[in-house]
């Protein structure tokens, strides 16, 4: 099969997939064609698609490959699509971030790290299967040990959970400055 | 209350504690405990008067700050402090490592909020999932309107002085499942509709109460056309459907505990 040909497919198949397409994938519907075939061909169209005037990037996330529009042009796709957008509240970051880097992990040791009950962030988290349940750990009560998931990867465009920033050492910790503007009062319980 | 109070959001105790201690630009391996513990418990009192729901974690906290400042205050290596007694170790030890553990996923949660996030910086084609999509032409409906509503029905109920001596036939459960059902058959129904058939106090109780903890879990939703307009009642998808489709009566019965 011809080198264009392959690409063209492959645009194709990323313009319809409804989620992330996985190399192994690509290689399933394109008969005759290989790995390193697909995978120079979709190198091609990211970089095409990088350097081009185009709206949308090919990204590689979960484990696979997506269209994504491109990041400068957020305000006019949130403005087209409606609706609020969706908001990342700190509680929910903490919390999600201390479950990708300690997974699997206990409710009650994520709350001894954040010092509070993360009872409703960890309901909404899994509402929005971003976690889940993985095991029970072998300590009294059998409590569920939790762990992130695919969406997480796909939500924080992350191939996967190698690509998270190394965790600080303890003494590398640095207090960063207090930002100065002070946040209305209001009910933290968001995400 | 003429002073204006600017209050950050603390996510909890440890995050007001390294709130303290960056404001008073002291390291946080020597916390002065004094001090930082004076200005925590100044800020739950401003949190108080405010009528914040203070989390219990932050009074724990301010136990073991109050804790700690009194062993500072013991001659180091004084062996007679029943317990904690542990050789002259610093008594801020344990304190200090919590801040470091917590600044540290702190940290970590900022650079994620940084990353290229799905339907907030960058979207996919088609369903990105937008959340709260307003419905619209609906509006929520407000527990005084609510109540005014149920006042209503309470008072159509025939006047006459039933001697109500029927035992507790209908349970909320009962009733539930019975709202579901019903509301599974119709996709929406009408707040008087519902109860049009209730005869006794009793009953009517028990069905607001049915449908008070079905909007606590969310498998139904409350809405109105317009201030004043009729209530009305409508299944609710599972919270992610129900903020990207408008109106499922899939069989939500499962959450109705």
């Amino acid at each position: 099969m011809e080198r264009e040909e392959v690409k063209s497919i492959i645009d194709s198949l990323l313009f319809v997939a409804d989620g992330p397409v996985t190399l192994q994938r690509f290689q399933e519907v394109i008969e005759g064609s290989n790995k390193d075939e697909i995978r120079s061909a979709l190198v091609e169209l990211q970089k095409e698609l990088e350097n081009g005037p185009r709206g949308v990037r090919l990204v590689e996330v979960a484990g696979g490959y997506q269209m994504r529009t491109a990041k400068g042009n957020a305000e006019w796709v949130k403005k087209f699509l409606g609706g609020r957008p969706a908001r990342m509240g700190r509680a929910t970051l903490e919390t999600l971030a201390i479950i990708a880097y300690r997974q699997p992990i206990t409710k009650a040791e994520i709350e001894a790290i954040r010092g509070v009950d993360v009872d409703g962030v960890i309901s909404t988290l899994l509402e929005r299967e971003l976690v889940r349940a993985v095991a029970r750990k072998d300590v009294p009560g059998r409590p569920f040990l939790y762990g992130t998931t695919q969406q997480f990867l796909e939500l924080f465009n992350l191939k996967d959970l190698t690509q998270l920033p190394t965790l600080k050492e303890m003494d590398e910790i640095t207090l960063p400055e207090i930002p100065g503007e002070t946040i209305p009062i209001e009910n933290t319980e968001e995400c | 209350m003429s002073t204006q109070v600017q209050l950050e959001i603390f996510e909890g105790p440890l995050d007001l504690l390294l709130h303290l201690i960056k404001k008073n630009e002291v390291s946080i391996t020597d916390i002065p405990i004094a001090a930082i513990t004076e200005q925590y418990l100044a800020t739950l009192e401003v949190m108080q008067s405010l009528n914040l729901d203070l989390a219990g974690e932050f009074l724990v906290m301010a136990a073991t700050l109050i804790h700690i400042k009194s062993r500072m205050l013991l001659p180091a290596g004084d062996g007679t402090t029943e317990e904690d007694d542990d050789d002259g170790e610093d008594p801020r030890e344990e304190l200090v490592r919590r801040l470091l553990e917590y600044q540290r996923f702190k940290d970590a949660a900022e650079k994620l909020g940084q990353r290229e996030i799905l339907a907030r910086d960058v979207f996919i084609r088609s369903g990105t999932p937008v959340e709260d999509v307003p419905v619209p032409n609906l509006r929520e409906v407000s527990v005084f309107e609510l109540l005014n509503a149920l006042k209503r029905v309470l008072e159509r109920l025939p006047k006459e002085n039933v001697h109500e001596i029927t035992l507790d036939k209908i349970t909320v459960r009962e009733k539930m499942t019975f709202l579901l059902d019903t509301l599974r058959a119709r996709s929406k129904v009408l707040f008087d509709a519902l109860f049009a058939e209730v005869k006794t106090r009793m009953e009517v109780v028990v069905t607001f109460l049915a449908m008070l903890e079905l909007v606590k879990a969310r498998a139904i939703r409350i809405f109105q056309d317009e201030l004043g307009g009729p209530i009305q009642i409508e299944a609710a998808a599972g919270m992610d459907e129900a903020s990207i489709l408008p109106v499922i009566s899939t069989g939500e019965e499962d959450h109705g505990t």
